[in-house]
């Protein structure tokens, strides 16, 4: 078995190669905008470290958010293309199951919390018990104040981790929450020692079946204002997304 | 030399398998114009959204029309911009898990630069040198490729592309989306002298504004409206047609005269417009040069034209890192791609 891990639906991104004794190389990268860079790269190091190669993996494993859009996609759809020009298959895991994943050992409720962006978070609540935390809420999406009061109506203290706890700690704290250390992030290497399991279970999925976590309908604003500079509008060294010509009337 | 050709840069999934840069063995478009019709435009998160469900679908379509497998790839050639950033993102990096997943060679290519190499799936190499109008609803340029492979763009919207602008003014006119097609039908019925249309920056340069003649439109339709004045759709899309076809090629006839140039291309979804074709082809008889204009499926946006460049890019030794990034705002100007077997002019 050789499962190849990619988790690039958040601000950090990271890329784990796993055999069934554990993780044989990773690579990680601490921050946002550079997920598409980094991804691919990323995967040819590890087996080039590990001494293997693309024909030697067995499954790939991809975290389908919630998240950011641009940076899930990168990975989904990386890992989609690899694993059907592989004929292998794919299992896909909530990005927020990876974070309760760290917070294993806790024993007591645990809620996963991720910045959505726009004044929103995602988050769903995790209960502890043998053989890792269990999933017992959908995935929610709503301002921080709603996570509060999902929180203070709990009958016990909960453990709050995640970038999005992190960022709200006094008014989680003040609904009675507590929040966890900040290295509770989605990692490739709790992907990968998640989906081990389903993989060994068959609970596997075409590539072409992965359905990404939005939890937000699309933006239906038309690209128009942007287009004539995104499509090279401004001539030369324009820069993307800039309005090409400020005094330009808006669409009819 | 069989390569897998990837393009999403904006509202079409397309995947195609080429053989030697000439030949395709197939172009397959996985349309979202369906998805796009209720906003009368491209909606970038939707379009991502889009990509993301079709891209491996679409590849297998490819290969399975091809005959082929995808360890039959020599390389994979992906579109890395200009486009939109959410939609270049899905096929750059699609691109490179099928580049990884065997070994091949990742090739990114200039979306338009790949719309000129559409001719070469016409069975011959392109006919350099030469000067290309490249229109469609992304884009409005005029690039100059001259016979050491260097490319030039001399010119390009400075505001709204021209299906950009067909689709806007359709929209005004109560027409059905995409409004290229909607208008170009339409005006056949019209009187292109009905109504004398601003052409915009038609002797300055090689760049085009079509804001000025999408404002013009309004504002007529408004006034007669008011003056209870009776107005004909048909002559309206024929005037509006015949000022931006009128400006395309003058701007495209002189750069050819400018770059001195036997050969003139036009590509991009709005190559198929009637009007703009007859006019082309009148003005390049009168100036005594050859007219090329690839068929319709080979100029709208599509993933064969793709592959036909990155073919010339891998056969120029010019393969990509798998950090190659998507770039919304890539410039083909400067771009240089050295083909052995083209004959320099002269
Ligand atoms: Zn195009």
């Amino acid at each position: 078995m050789l499962l190849l891990g990619l988790e690039t639906s958040t601000s950090p991104a990271s890329v784990a190669l796993a055999d069934e004794r554990g993780v044989v190389a990773g690579a990680h990268l601490g921050r946002a905008g550079a997920h598409g860079r980094f991804v691919a790269a990323a995967m040819a190091f590890c087996w080039h470290h590990a001494g293997v190669d693309a024909s030697d993996l067995t499954g790939v494993a991809v975290s389908l958010g919630p998240g950011r859009f641009t940076g899930m996609r990168v990975g989904v759809a990386t890992a989609q293309a690899l694993a059907h020009s592989r004929a292998v298959p794919v299992v896909g895991l909530a990005s927020l199951d990876l974070i309760a994943f760290c917070a294993r050992y806790a024993r007591r409720p645990i809620c996963a919390v991720i910045d959505a962006r726009r004044g929103e978070l995602a988050w769903a609540f995790y209960q502890p018990g043998a053989g890792g935390s269990r999933r017992r809420s959908e995935f929610r999406l709503g301002p921080p104040e709603r996570l509060a009061g999902e929180i203070e109506a709990e009958r016990e203290e909960v453990l709050a981790v995640g970038d999005g706890a992190v960022a709200h700690r006094g008014l989680l704290a003040a609904a009675g929450g507590e929040v966890g250390d900040a290295a509770a992030e989605p990692s490739a290497t709790a992907l990968v020692s998640l989906a081990r399991e389903r993989f060994q279970r068959e609970e596997t999925q075409r590539p072409e079946d992965l359905t990404p976590i939005y939890l937000r309908r699309p933006d239906a604003r038309i690209a128009w204002d942007g287009r004539g500079a995104l499509f090279g509008g401004t001539g030369q060294g324009g820069a993307p997304g800039v309005a090409a010509n400020p005094t330009r009337k808006g669409p009819l | 030399m069989l390569l897998l050709g990837v393009e999403t840069s904006c509202d079409e999934t397309t995947a195609a398998i080429v053989a030697d840069g000439r030949e395709g063995r197939s172009n397959v478009i996985g349309s979202q114009v369906e998805r796009h019709r209720p906003y009368g435009g491209v909606v970038p998160e939707i379009a991502a959204r889009a990509h993301l469900e079709l891209l491996v679908p679409t590849i297998d379509r490819a290969l399975i029309e091809a005959g082929a497998a995808y360890r039959d790839l020599d390389g994979v050639a992906v579109t890395a911009g200009p486009g939109l950033v959410g939609a270049l993102l899905v096929g750059v990096a699609g691109a490179k898990g099928v580049a990884l997943a065997h070994d091949r060679p990742l090739i990114g290519v200039n979306h338009l630069e790949g719309h000129v190499c559409a001719a070469q799936l016409e069975g011959a190499a392109l006919p350099v040198p030469l000067v290309a109008l490249v229109v469609s609803g992304g884009h409005t340029s005029v690039v100059h490729l001259d016979a050491g492979g260097v490319w030039h763009e001399l010119g390009s919207t400075i505001d709204d592309a021209a299906g950009e602008a067909y689709d806007k003014v359709a929209r005004f006119l109560g027409l059905a989306y995409p409004g290229g097609p909607e208008i170009d039908r339409l005006a056949t019925d019209g009187d292109p002298t009905a109504i004398a249309f601003p052409r915009a920056l038609a002797e300055e340069g090689y760049d085009f504004s079509l804001s000025g003649l999408k404002t013009a439109v309004v504002r007529e339709l408004r006034r007669r409206e008011a003056a209870g004045e009776p107005v004909s759709v048909a002559d309206v899309a024929a005037s509006f047609q015949e000022a931006v076809v009128d400006v395309q090629v003058a701007k495209t006839m002189a750069a050819a005269q400018a770059c001195d140039v036997g050969d003139v291309l036009v590509v991009g979804g709005v190559a198929a417009n009637s009007r703009l074709r007859a006019a082309m082809d009148r003005a390049c008889q009168q100036h005594g040069r050859r007219l090329h204009v690839p068929s319709p499926a080979l100029c709208t946006d599509n993933a064969a034209m793709i592959a036909a460049a990155g073919a010339n890019r891998l056969a120029a030794g010019q393969a990509s890192s798998l950090e190659l990034d998507a770039q919304p705002g890539l410039s083909v100007d400067g771009l240089t791609v050295p083909l052995p077997g083209w004959e320099p002019a002269g």
